[in-house]
């Protein structure tokens, strides 16, 4: 019998907090009371917050189970295209966690703040270097966020040149966030459809670009994991009328050290410090999406910023154009520091390195795996590839069937369903940092779906099945709101 | 490079199949005019060891505890983290999963998130709380975005009271919009005073903060009362989750949408980093909610099971119709919060509450038999403003190289509180830390 990678194992069922526990029961070690008690206004005073009663084991066994039934990428391969879920390095938390940084307060004054205003100056310096753009600010917490200052950039300078501009394109393979973020700015986004190339083309960009249009929101390579081949002319096309083009930096770690972003026509642009630059997802955030633009948008940047004078950093809100805050502080600083170590580690060549080897192992799986699956693209790709379900759907098989199959097989399904302009997409993003041994056990665990879908379709409907919990009702959950118990 | 599997044979093997000749040919698709021509400049990559050097130097040039003692509060405050929660936090299959999109091998952090949920609908008196936000201050531009998409309405009436980087924040959210923003004055008690809107009616919300920036305690119930009937919501924001540890909740006092600060529960002050944005909100204004929420159901053999739930309020179901533009949260930080809320417990939280308040009262003590006064008289939780006489100034620099912070001085944010200093002490301070700062500041 062959071995899968996913196997069944004992695991532990584990109650929610406040179904365990006993009154009286305590888990923390107070602090004493050394000042004694003072008064305070009864009217003041609540009941207390109704939180579990556990003991120090019970708290740990509980989060240990819990963990227990987490997929990480620490765990095994997790690819999901365009989320770039590549390995974590341990060394980036000990950075992270060092009292000097963990203990610091943001209000501290900047003078006795060097070591964490100097991190964050370089690694502004380093991914204005990658990104090949003049500014960055750290600021915003997740790729959305950027998109969102970014766009809100382009919003002010509009106003300041005293041009009411109120659309902005947007390619159908995007991300909902770019649309989204778009709408919160109060614009209006307009689609544009890709060609049979799977990549906008001038000819649909100069359809729709006119005076109104504020600019296009690129993502490259896009969601389909081509380059946008075409980005020079469309760039030229859009600041021809006036507008400005952004460019949605999720797929980065596809051309680092092999194309600048800057140098190509992008104004503006935001990067996602959880993806390209390793910090982890930590099962939904925190990230890091610092924005980047050109010198002519630098005005607008969120404030305070960096500034450096020799040897010594400061902070200036000396920038009368600023968009203004987007986050309390400096942002994700934990984030940062990962991101910042990372690179250090990495260097120019391990870096250009890292896009390469995650293009080939991209090219690898879809070489491989375009025999068993329809591939709409049918040529060479960058870091993710994008197949479908439509040679099983003549059995009856779906994308998310066999999305929960592959779990029995120990593998993190890949993105499905997304982007919208392929049906029953399957977007696989392995990363450079899975060996070629993975890769082969995860494409022998396709084609064994594949040869499943053909055989034995019936299988497919009560997939998956070695996880803790079966098939969830979603639909279940929508109807009978149950948010907190 | 330890990071970068493959060999020089893994390479060629794939090449092969790939049927490219070589790595560049894998970038033939890309125009050369896009193509760079030099390498990046970046710094030659350090080696495990010499990272933990340059790293370790860095660090050290922050001015943190033992060596600095902070009295600084303003949003960010010094509480002890339980090793408890570091280690919990630490596992990787917490840290290195992905959002819980595929909830058959995620009900790890989905039960972990619903639980943060319940224990935030506690904390704050409210029905439904979602999976997280950025952090206290998009939260707070958040929920007056609510409020506008749930009235229907323009304008917000804001209180100058709360903090002034939420107050930032929030113009930044509502400037493309064009919402107007009417400013409410603090009274000479430090609370809000919401006279100004007699009279003014069509606000999609009226907001303040409590503990508001001074460390006061907001008159919550009777801001609801006074804006019950006008139509508005009650927005209650907050930077110090600990005050409802001792303090009324918002939601027993009437506020519609809560939102705040969560990273008093366990995350570390880390320059601000690492927040946690709590949001809660009525039940009947879930659908307008913006966020990741997680709901509970059943699997194929009837188990209970935990999955993301209404999710045609968010951006990839909705794309420009969405609620809010949030993809990525601070879900790490959200079940931080969540295992030091188990670890405190309902009695430890309110132990906790008490000896901060306690800690606060004392200082303010010490300091007014030293002369110096608390300059508002409403109550506050754990931090208070003081006016320094002019004489003292110049002793507030001097305890600065000491590696002291005697607290933030609040000219530059009110330029009405010249000499006022805002100061904050916890659980951290011990009774003779106190004493020693109060007879550095006047001796």
């Amino acid at each position: 019998m062959t071995e899968t990678t996913g196997t069944s194992g004992l695991i532990f069922n584990e109650p929610l907090l406040w179904e365990t526990g006993s009154p009286g029961r305590s888990a923390c070690s107070l602090p004493a009371n050394d000042t004694g008690n003072y008064h305070i206004d009864p009217e003041l005073v609540g009941d207390a917050p109704d939180f579990p009663e556990l003991s120090e084991l019970d708290v740990v066994r509980h989060y240990t189970r819990l963990s227990q039934w987490n997929f990480g990428i620490d765990s095994g391969m997790y690819p999901l295209g365009s989320c770039t879920m590549k390995y974590n390095p341990k060394t980036n938390e000990r950075q992270a966690n060092l009292p000097g940084f963990v203990n610091a307060h943001p209000m501290t004054p900047p003078h006795m703040l060097q070591g964490a205003l100097r991190l964050m100056h370089e690694l502004e310096r380093f991914l204005a270097e990658i990104t090949g753009m003049d500014a960055v600010s750290l600021q915003p917490a997740a790729g959305a966020q950027g998109e969102l200052t970014g766009i809100m950039i382009l919003h002010a300078y509009f106003r300041a040149r005293g041009e009411n501009r109120t659309k902005v394109l947007v390619p159908d393979t995007a991300h909902g966030t770019n649309p989204a973020s778009i709408a919160l700015c109060g614009m209006t986004p307009v689609a544009v459809r890709s060609d049979e190339r799977g990549v906008v083309s001038p000819e649909a960009v100069d359809a729709v670009m006119d005076d109104s249009v504020a600019g296009i929101m690129l993502t490259n390579p896009n969601t389909l994991g081509l380059y946008e081949e075409h980005i020079h002319e469309i760039a030229e096309i859009v600041h021809n009328r006036g507008g400005q083009v952004y460019c949605d930096g999720a797929n980065l770690n596809a051309i680092m050290g092999i194309v600048q972003l800057g140098e190509i026509g992008v104004d503006v642009m935001h990067v996602n410090l959880h993806k390209t630059f390793s910090s982890p997802h930590g099962g939904g955030g925190p990230g890091c999406g610092p924005v980047c633009v050109r010198e002519h948008l630098a005005p607008f940047l969120p404030v305070p910023r960096i500034e450096k004078d020799g040897n010594t950093y400061s902070l200036s809100s000396d920038y009368p154009d600023s968009i203004g805050r987007v986050h309390s502080f400096f942002g994700n600083v934990g984030v940062m520091i990962r991101a910042y170590s990372y690179i250090l580690s990495m260097g120019a060549e391990h870096l250009k390195n890292a896009s390469s080897y995650a293009v080939l192992n991209a090219n690898y799986i879809r070489a491989r795996l375009k025999d068993a699956f329809d591939l709409p693209y049918d040529r060479p790709c960058m870091h993710e590839c994008v197949f479908t379900d439509a040679n099983q759907q003549a059995r009856k098989v779906s994308t998310l069937d066999m999305a929960k199959r592959l779990i029995d097989y120990g593998f993190h399904p890949p993105t499905v369903y997304f982007p919208l302009v392929v049906k029953g997409a399957i977007m696989i993003e392995p990363t450079e940092t899975e060996s070629k041994e993975t890769l082969d056990a995860f494409i022998d665990a396709m084609h064994a779906i594949a040869r499943e879908a053909e055989e034995t379709p019936e299988i497919f409907h009560d997939a998956p099945q070695k996880p803790k919990v079966r098939r969830l009702d979603e639909v279940k959950a929508a109807r009978e709101l149950k948010l907190e118990g | 490079m330890r990071y970068l599997p493959h060999t020089p044979a893994d390479i060629a093997a794939m090449l092969d199949a790939a049927g490219m000749a070589d790595l560049d040919e894998l970038f033939a698709p890309i125009p050369a005019s896009c193509r760079m021509e030099d390498d990046l400049d970046l710094p030659r990559p350090l080696s495990e060891w010499e990272l933990d050097s340059h790293m370790d130097s860095l660090a050290a040039q922050n001015a943190v505890c033992p060596a600095c003692r902070s009295f600084l509060g303003a949003g960010c405050y010094d509480h002890y983290v339980p090793s408890v929660v570091t280690s919990l936090l630490g596992r990787s299959e917490f840290v290195t999963a992905y959002t819980p999109y595929q909830p058959e091998v995620s009900q790890g952090t989905l039960q972990g998130i619903y639980e943060y949920q319940t224990l935030v609908c506690r904390l704050l008196g409210m029905e439904a709380a979602n999976a997280s936000l950025y952090d206290g201050a998009s939260a707070f531009a958040e929920a007056l975005l609510m409020a506008v998409r749930v009235t229907k309405r323009e304008k917000v009436a804001i209180s100058t009271a709360i903090h002034p980087y939420y107050r930032q924040v929030a113009a930044t959210y509502l400037s493309p919009g064009g919402h107007r923003i009417l400013e409410l004055p603090y009274g000479e008690d430090g609370r809000t005073d919401i006279g100004v809107l007699a009279g003014q009616d069509g606000f999609a919300a009226v907001a303040v903060q409590s503990p508001n920036f001074f460390g006061c305690v907001e008159d919550i119930a009777g801001v609801a009362m006074a804006v019950r009937d006008t139509g508005a919501l009650n927005v209650v924001t907050f930077t110090e989750p600990l005050a409802y540890g001792l303090l009324k909740s918002p939601g027993s006092q009437g506020a519609d949408i809560v939102c705040g600060e969560g990273r008093s529960f366990g995350l570390g002050q880390s320059l601000g980093g690492m927040s946690l944005g709590m949001f809660a909100a009525r039940k009947e204004h879930v659908r307008s909610m913006p966020g990741r929420i997680v709901g509970q159901t059943v699997d194929a053999d009837g188990r209970r099971g935990f999955v993301l739930t209404l999710a045609t309020r968010e951006q990839h179901i909705r794309r420009e119709r969405a609620t809010s533009n949030i993809c990525t949260n601070q879900s790490l930080c959200a079940m931080g919060a969540a295992i030091y809320m188990s670890t405190f417990g309902k009695t430890g939280i309110d132990e906790l509450a008490r000896i901060n308040y306690n800690k606060a009262a004392y200082l303010r003590e010490k300091l007014g038999e030293e002369g110096i006064g608390t300059a508002f008289a409403a109550p506050v939780f754990n931090e208070f403003v003081v006016k320094l006489p002019r004489d003292i100034r110049r002793r507030y620099d001097r305890l600065l190289e000491r590696g002291i912070i005697g607290g933030l001085p609040l000219e530059e944010f009110y330029p009405e509180l010249i000499d006022h200093y805002l100061l904050c002490a916890t659980e951290t301070k011990s009774r003779g830390e106190l004493d020693r700062f109060v007879k550095e500041l006047v001796s």
